[in-house]
């Protein structure tokens, strides 16, 4: 049946393509059938030319059937399109000014729409790159105030047993391994993972295997899977390392598997090494098993949903069984959160991406109004021809889609150049995008991109030549061209007003924005961040395996550096505020008069060096800080924050109480309180500080492997002095790999950097938005005096003075624009809930932001103004008078 | 005849009934085939000039069947050295014309039923 339709499809395109041999043939058969019909006639008795005149009486002129026989395959209507298009093409040529102007308004509406879907698609729209992806779904435990964190393994043993809501469940721990052979020496981002993790994705190697539940026996050989990245760059590819081994931190391993280029793995994208998770939670609740830092994935068993799992984590968690004991910081109380896994990798970014997706949709129809109403503006001026050609017989119809094929030329000029400026949109979008954009490696003009951005320019095509269409060919009455230039000023100013409105919507959201990102920067972080240099420390390898080991090397290190010049002070902590990382652990108190029952329970435990505070510039508010004092043998000290002195003791003394924290509580010996320190923004510069304890890198149970050299430079001096602590750490030891490598005022940026990513686009469209708008403002206003010239002239005849004449037309630009205001605020109330959680403690309402705007809108009326007025004040009444007479 | 008499000419035929054409010209290229004029021709004679077909309608039915692939068009010259396009049926075009026929002789027979009902 295929070649049913594949015939007139074949034919047609012959036809098409070999037009000149079609019209011949039609000709031809023509031709022969007058011959026929003639030769007839001359059969019963006329001479030729009789019989040729009666032939072409009975059959009709061969012109009008061959035109018949020739419209009535499917190429004619492409025929007549070609013909559209070549006409509207010209038009366009006729008028480079309007071409260029239109083209390049719609490029960058259809170019930042282009660019803005590119990022949002693969992060809001396609789903995660895993067979049924809708089914993955990540698992987290809360602490006490309800914050969602990390799970522990404990947590995970009990529910992969327990639950029956999943088809499997995996869990993920951070693994920071070094290379050590063969080649170079290298710091790689890895994991560990339960053995059933890749086929939760539905993942195969590329090469080699995956994990088996072998691989997790106590005593089985080391195995790790390589990214298809690492393989290619490090060892020749995935064929020539599967099955050979490794050493990594100085073990053995072997290579048991290569995956494929493109795994996204978005729960940590820069993994390169992944080795499976070994031993099982006990008991024993002192144990990394028992720690928060687990992430735990899921996928639902078909059918089932993620509410249904969450009950099911509930009730597990309000009923526990003795094979499965849990520790009070865990003890699921409030079950386990299960949502789906591209939630979390949406994460944060969501409402950033939401406004910004609701900006470039304002711009975009900017874009198409401001061409619009220039397409109408010069329909005006196209009247003779179009009253000309509707009298010599053309349809409206035809007429109405000339003018269609002539605004989807224009839109798919815009569209090309839009691409263009996608281009450099994408590239301006990542690196501008906050640190948190997931999925960077999928952001890219990609066939749906493309789809996307044709399908925009046909509908902008469509919408923007049919309202001007139906202005310019819609009234034709008796009443003549006053009543209808009087509407279609109408109109023009409608499509002006609505450009004003929609630009204010977008400079009130990006004010309203700037004066948050303002307000977060301006919040006190609790620390001085100033000419503070981090760099992170991890001891790799077994030579660090004993507790005396690993501080007797922080303890070196930090002596080594503080000798080096230019360093004013230096300090070891675990954790780093506004770094991302989250240590915190549950607290008990032995007496806590301030503490509500069932309330606390859990702060951030920072293990520091004495001199920490002083490096960060902490504030002691009462008692004293950690010193040399503070040995292992030492009575156990701590530090607490303000917050959480308020919470445990109320407006008395916390000095000299007695706490006892995560793995020892219930247990372990108590630790006296012996100073109160100023509160630290933590999480980021937009959350409240949360509560904290400071305890003595010594005195703690272990030493933490992972640390934060922190170092305050002397005036003057800030990166430039990060060589020489290098140079010093790895004097010490020369196998330390030293990671992220940042400034605290680096960390202080990046906690706006949601704001500052939106900020910095909204900035971009608003201003472009402005300048389209004050565009719009000048074509209507320029029109306006155009059509008065006359009555200007008599004005000024008259005695009207130039200021009378100026106050006149700034009048009419005054009124569109405030028209535009008030609607534009409307909108921007209505439309300030999509910035939602952007702002920070400023209102929606701001009063400041708004009368800003006014300001900023009223000088670009007057700019837009200015000229046109200027032409209206310089018109010669005798000019005016005589050019109307003639 | 001369052209008055010719114009003068009593007119019995009518167009061919709508959506019928493309069965005609079947039926007609199943006897042999033939060019554009001689099926009009022939359907005009065989009617007894009750239908007249119009040339441009035909020709594009021609140019849609043999799209349709129902009928194969070639090239012949003529004695005066032009050239004549003949048609003639396909088996797809056979096939085709059965079917129709068989609906056509279902419905003509339907309206007669009607027509001759009795009020």
């Amino acid at each position: 049946m295929s070649v049913a339709f594949l015939r007139p499809l074949l034919r047609g395109l012959r036809a098409l393509y070999r037009s000149r041999q079609a019209d011949a043939d039609v000709a031809d058969e023509v031709a022969h059938y007058l011959d026929q019909a003639a030769a007839v006639h001359r059969a019963s008795g006329l001479d030729t030319d009789a019989a040729r005149r009666a032939a072409l009486l009975e059959v009709g002129g061969p012109l009008s059937i061959r035109e018949q026989v020739r419209s009535s395959g499917w190429e004619h209507q492409l025929e007549t399109l070609a013909q559209d298009i070549r006409h509207a093409v010209r038009r366009l040529r006729r008028s480079p000014g309007f071409t260029l102007t239109a083209v390049a308004t719609l490029a960058f509406g259809i170019g930042a729409s282009t660019a803005v879907f590119s990022v949002v698609n693969p992060i809001l729209i396609e789903p995660l790159p895993f067979p049924d992806a809708h089914r993955l779904v990540t698992l987290r435990d809360r602490n006490q105030q309800g914050v969602p964190m990390a799970g522990t393994f404990g947590t995970y043993e009990e529910v992969a047993a327990r639950s029956h809501s999943f088809d499997g469940l995996a869990a993920v721990d951070g693994w920071g391994p070094s290379l050590t052979d063969p080649g170079t020496p290298e710091q790689l981002e890895g994991a560990r993972v339960t053995a059933n993790y890749f086929d939760l994705f539905g993942m195969v190697p590329l090469a080699g295997r995956g994990f088996i539940a072998a691989d997790t026996d106590p005593g089985a050989p080391g195995v790790v899977i390589l990214s298809h990245t690492l393989a290619e760059r490090r060892f020749g590819g995935a064929r020539a390392i599967v099955g050979r081994p490794v050493e990594l931190n100085g073990d053995p391993y072997l290579v048991a598997g290569v995956l494929p280029p493109g795994f996204a793995n978005v729960l940590a994208p820069g993994v390169q090494v992944w080795t499976p998770l070994r031993g099982h939670a006990t008991g024993d609740f002192n144990t990394p098993q028992w720690g928060h830092h687990y992430d735990l994935v899921g996928r639902l068993a078909p059918g089932i949903t993620a509410e249904a799992a969450n009950r099911e984590m509930l009730a597990i968690g309000r009923t526990p069984v003795g094979a499965f004991p849990r520790p009070r910081w865990a003890d699921l109380s409030k079950g386990l959160l299960v949502g789906p896994l591209q939630e979390s990798v949406v994460g944060a970014v969501r409402p950033a991406l939401v406004a910004i997706i609701a900006s470039v949709v304002l711009l975009l129809a900017i874009s198409a109004v401001n061409v619009a109403n220039l397409q109408l503006a010069r329909g005006v001026r196209r009247r003779p021809e179009f009253t000309m050609r509707l009298a010599l017989g053309a349809s409206r119809g035809r007429l109405l889609r000339q003018l269609l094929t002539e605004s989807i030329v224009l839109a798919v000029l815009g569209g090309a150049g839009g691409l263009g400026v996608a281009a450099l949109g994408i590239r301006a979008l990542i690196a501008i995008g906050p640190p948190g954009l997931p999925r960077m490696d999928a952001i890219r003009l990609d066939p749906p991109v493309f789809l996307f951005a044709a399908l925009l320019t046909l509908l902008v095509g469509v919408l923007v030549g049919i309202l001007p269409g139906l202005g310019v060919l819609g009234r034709e009455d008796g009443s003549g061209g006053r009543y209808a230039r009087a509407t279609r000023g109408g109109l023009r100013s409608v499509l002006v007003v609505s450009e004003v409105a929609l630009a204010i919507m977008l400079l009130v959201s990006t004010v309203l924005l700037f004066r948050s990102v303002r307000r977060v920067l301006s919040q006190e972080p609790g620390f001085d961040p100033s000419r503070v240099i981090t760099l992170q420390v991890v001891e790799a390898g077994h030579e660090f395996d004993s507790t005396a080991a690993r501080l007797q090397f922080f303890e070196q290190a930090l002596e080594v550096v503080r000798r080096v010049p230019g360093v004013e002070a230096a300090a070891f902590t675990s954790q780093l505020p506004l770094s991302g990382e989250i240590d915190g652990y549950g607290y008990e108190a032995a007496s806590a008069p301030a503490l509500k029952p069932g309330e606390g329970g859990s702060a951030l435990r920072y293990a520091v060096t004495p001199g920490y505070f002083k490096t960060m510039g902490i504030r002691l508010v009462a008692g004293r800080l950690p010193d040399g004092t503070d040995r292992p043998e030492a009575p156990r000290a701590v530090v607490i924050n303000e917050g959480l002195a308020r919470r445990l003791f109320g407006r008395a003394t916390a000095l000299g109480a007695r706490l006892r924290f995560g793995p020892d509580m219930g247990t372990g010996p108590w630790t006296e309180v012996v100073g109160v320190v100023g509160d630290v923004r933590h999480y980021s510069l937009a959350v409240d500080p949360p509560d904290a304890f400071y305890v003595p890198t010594a005195q703690w149970d272990w030493v933490d492997r992972v640390q934060t050299l922190v170092v305050r430079a002397a005036a003057g001096r800030t990166v430039d002095l990060v060589p020489s602590l290098q140079r010093a750490v790895w004097s010490v030891n020369p196998h330390v790999p030293l990671l992220r490598v940042r400034t605290m005022d680096d960390f202080v940026t990046e906690s706006a950097g949601n704001r500052r990513f939106v900020l910095l686009a909204l900035e971009a469209l608003a201003l472009t938005a402005l300048v389209l708008a004050a565009i719009g403002l000048y074509g209507v206003v320029s029109g306006n005096v155009n059509e008065r010239v006359r009555e200007f002239g008599i004005r000024t005849a008259l005695g009207a003075s130039p200021g009378a004449v100026v106050r006149q037309v700034i009048g009419h630009a005054g009124t569109l624009a405030l028209a535009g205001a008030v609607l534009g605020f409307a909108g921007a109330w209505a439309g300030s809930r999509l910035l939602g959680s952007l702002l920070y403690d400023v209102s929606p309402l701001d009063p400041l932001t708004y009368a800003a705007v006014v300001l900023l809108l009223a000088g670009v009326a007057m700019v837009a103004a200015w000229a046109p007025a200027r032409r209206a004040v310089g018109v010669d009444p005798t000019v005016a008078l005589r050019a109307d007479s003639c | 005849m001369n052209e008055s008499s010719f114009i003068a000419m009593p007119e019995p035929n009518t167009d061919v009934i709508q959506g019928t054409l493309d069965m005609l010209i079947l039926k007609t290229l199943s006897l042999e085939p033939l060019h554009g004029f001689g099926i009009a021709r022939r359907i005009e004679q065989i009617s007894r000039d009750v239908f007249k077909v119009n040339p441009g309608s035909l020709l594009t039915a021609l140019q849609r069947l043999e799209r349709a692939g129902l009928v194969d068009a070639e090239w012949r010259a003529t004695e005066n050295s032009r050239r004549a396009r003949y048609y003639a049926l396909t088996a797809s075009g056979r096939r085709r014309l059965e079917a129709d026929t068989a609906d056509w002789r279902r419905r003509a027979a339907a309206v007669a039923r009607l027509l001759s009902a009795e009020g």
